[in-house]
């Protein structure tokens, strides 16, 4: 019997499979989410140096990191929202691993998102890409493209006086969503919610939702538009945080090559 | 009259800069009375306590009983000015670089007479107010000033030695979003600073006055988090050889205890107020001081804006109090550190600031601009003790009298 995995290693190697990074570098001045100041915050990314070949350690350099379980590029876990505080293995050492590793649809709201900054996916614009690439299929993950991914400093998190403008999906979106018994939902903005998420019945639809229905969530994604509409892979294994609820990651896609979109808007 | 001090030259970068040198240094344990006084801007002497008799030099005993009950007093600052030298020559490596020197002896009201340094608006015969300042070795040294102050007097070159003055100097004030700021940007250039840079952390976030901070002339606003270390090296690498005075005004406060709390708000508290201290310490600090005798322009002070409450914990800002009880302790290591430089460590110490962090609390709070105000006046004074505002005076007063009494009155219920 052939190994599957042969053909996938070929496939590799001559290029007719794709690796496409669809991670942020973790930065010190990469943009957090942001709470009212009262509230405890997010740790942003910080490294310090041990020793660089010097007094200090004379022949390696390391460095001391610290963050939050949500800065950066990062998985949320079902356990990350109250919602699904109680959802069996929701924390990301007890997920299932073979989560971390599936097929991945894109839904393209990149051009809406480049006139609107608080876009919003909707039931509509999800039975449109259906209607143009056919059903959902279950257990995938879904991304939602907007090309934020290219925003730098403050035009990222586009904080106003009333709260952050940023894309996301409606409340009936992510239910459309969980009727297709998705995986997850990524997005390329700070959070799976929209900068005004807090205003939807309930609020932060994508947080209550999905973690209450033990999906999972990723964010700060970046690259989305070099994901084909359906047949790339994802793969997103948040380190193993005991008890964890969420964890910066490397995010990378598997693409057929050529498939990409392509398109930059 | 004082000759008006003229912006420096651009410096000749085929000359070697002056290295720093310190006046004398051996002092008695009781001349470091003098020091004490004069860090806090007072004029103060021995007074005995057995027979009135107001002493100096400092000694151990009183010169007219021997009694060693003595105490440092304020005492009248009036004098006359009954001799005067003018030293052309020195073989003191200090003195020899800032020749000539012009000294006398001043009888004061309160007795005795003292051998001090002459502004040079005085002469023999004059009248004079005396001041206690610090000289760059950290001494506390007596120079006799005019009774009416004219418009460029803190431009005589000896009295600048004992300051840290503005006038013509570069200043990092490190963060944007601070109250002070503005205001203290205002009183900087008021004060003849010729360049502010001011730092901005996360512009990303939006909400600092980065355009209307960044439009005023003389300003340049910087990327700067005292809490990342990248970032403050960065910032050093581009403007640490043109900082001559660094005013840290990052701070993070949060209301509430020890218990019913845990320690995320503490460890933020903690990395930008003290952390972030050493971390600017660290960056800016060799540079600086190796450029205390650089001219007109030398580097000249590092100042720290410290809550009162460094000195006894206020239970209602508890993990707030340690920060600062720890950023006090750092800013005495870094003056130590400092010393051989001259570079001046300042401190200034305030009550409950006007902020929304100070909000449910009663007045008085003290005002950004009052906070503002009493930094130049340290910087223009050259003090290196400062307590700005009733609370913080008040609380000093009491920290002095007894600290065991002030812990238990800010423990409440007494």
């Amino acid at each position: 019997m052939s190994n599957p995995l042969d053909q996938l290693a070929s496939a590799l190697a001559g290029g007719t499979v794709e690796i496409v990074d669809l991670t942020h570098t973790l930065d010190p001045d990469f943009p957090v989410i942001v709470l009212p100041p009262e509230f405890g915050q997010c740790a942003r990314f910080r490294m310090e140096e041990v020793s660089a070949y010097d007094g200090r350690g004379p022949a390696w350099k390391w460095h001391n990191i610290s963050m939050n379980e949500h800065t950066g590029t990062h998985f949320d876990a079902p356990i990350h929202w109250v919602s699904g505080r109680d959802v069996a293995n929701g924390a990301v050492d007890e997920i299932d691993p073979s989560v971390f590793v599936g097929p991945v649809v894109v839904i393209d709201c990149s051009e809406g998102a480049a006139s609107n900054d608080d876009f919003e996916l909707t039931p509509e614009i999800i039975d449109a890409w259906e209607a143009e690439h056919g059903p959902i299929p279950a257990d995938n993950w879904v991304l939602m493209r907007t090309d934020w991914s290219k925003r730098r400093g403050a035009e990222y998190l586009n904080m106003a006086d009333d709260g952050p403008h940023s894309p996301g999906p409606t409340p009936a979106a992510i239910e459309t969503l969980l009727k297709r018994n998705i995986r997850g939902f990524g997005t390329e903005t700070v959070g799976t919610d929209a900068g005004q998420g807090a205003h939807y019945v309930p609020p932060y639809p994508a947080h209550y939702l999905l973690h209450g229905a033990g999906k999972y969530g990723l964010q700060c994604l970046s690259n989305l538009d070099r994901l084909p509409p359906k047949g790339a892979m994802l793969i997103a294994p948040p380190l193993k945080i005991k008890g964890g609820t969420g964890s910066p990651l490397r995010v990378l896609a598997l693409v057929p090559a050529g498939s990409g979109s392509g398109e930059t808007k | 009259m004082t000759d008006k001090l003229l912006p420096p030259k651009k410096k000749n970068p085929q000359l070697r800069q002056m290295v720093p040198t310190l006046p004398p240094q051996m002092r008695s344990r009781a001349a470091l009375g003098l020091t004490a006084a004069a860090a806090r801007g007072a004029f103060s002497l021995q007074h005995c306590q057995e027979c009135g008799a107001v002493q100096y030099p400092p000694r151990d005993a009183c010169c007219a009983c021997l009694s060693v009950d003595l105490a440092w007093r304020k005492t009248p600052r009036e004098g006359t000015v009954i001799a005067e030298t003018r030293i052309n020559v020195s073989p003191d490596p200090y003195y020899r670089e800032r020749l000539p020197w012009r000294s006398g002896l001043v009888r004061l009201s309160a007795g005795p007479t003292v051998l001090c340094h002459l502004h040079g608006d005085v002469g023999r015969g004059d009248i004079v107010l005396m001041d206690l300042k610090l000289d760059k070795a950290g001494q506390g040294v007596m120079i006799a000033l005019p009774q009416e102050r004219s418009p460029d007097m803190a431009d005589d070159p000896q009295l600048r030695e004992l300051t840290a003055h503005p006038k013509h100097r570069r200043v990092l004030i490190t963060d944007i979003r601070s109250p002070a700021t503005r205001p203290l940007i205002e009183a900087l250039l008021k004060a003849g600073a010729s360049q502010i840079f001011v730092g901005e952390s996360e512009s990303w976030r939006r909400g600092s006055d980065h355009a209307a901070i960044a439009g005023l002339d003389k300003v340049s606003v910087m990327p700067l988090d005292v809490s990342d270390p990248s970032s403050v090296k960065r910032l050093a690498a581009e403007i640490g050889g043109k900082t001559d005075i660094l005013i840290n005004t990052a701070r993070h406060v949060r209301p509430g205890g020890v218990l019913g709390s845990d320690t995320v708000f503490a460890r933020e508290e903690f990395e930008i107020n003290a952390l972030g201290l050493m971390r600017l310490a660290q960056a800016f600090g060799p540079g600086m001081a190796s450029r205390t005798a650089d001219g007109v322009n030398s580097a000249v002070a590092f100042v720290n804006l410290l809550s009162v409450h460094a000195l006894s914990a206020d239970p209602q800002y508890g993990a707030f109090s340690a920060s600062q009880a720890a950023a006090l302790s750092i800013s005495q290591t870094l003056r130590a550190e400092f010393r051989a430089s001259g570079l001046r460590m300042i401190n200034v110490f305030a009550g409950p600031t006007d902020d929304e962090w100070h909000q449910p609390l009663p007045p008085p709070k003290v005002a950004p601009k009052a906070l503002a105000m009493s930094i130049v006046e340290a910087l223009c004074e050259g003090l290196e003790d400062v307590y700005c505002g009733d609370v913080a005076k008040d609380l000093e007063e009491r920290w002095r009298r007894d600290p065991k009494v002030l812990e238990r009155e800010l423990a409440g219920g007494a």
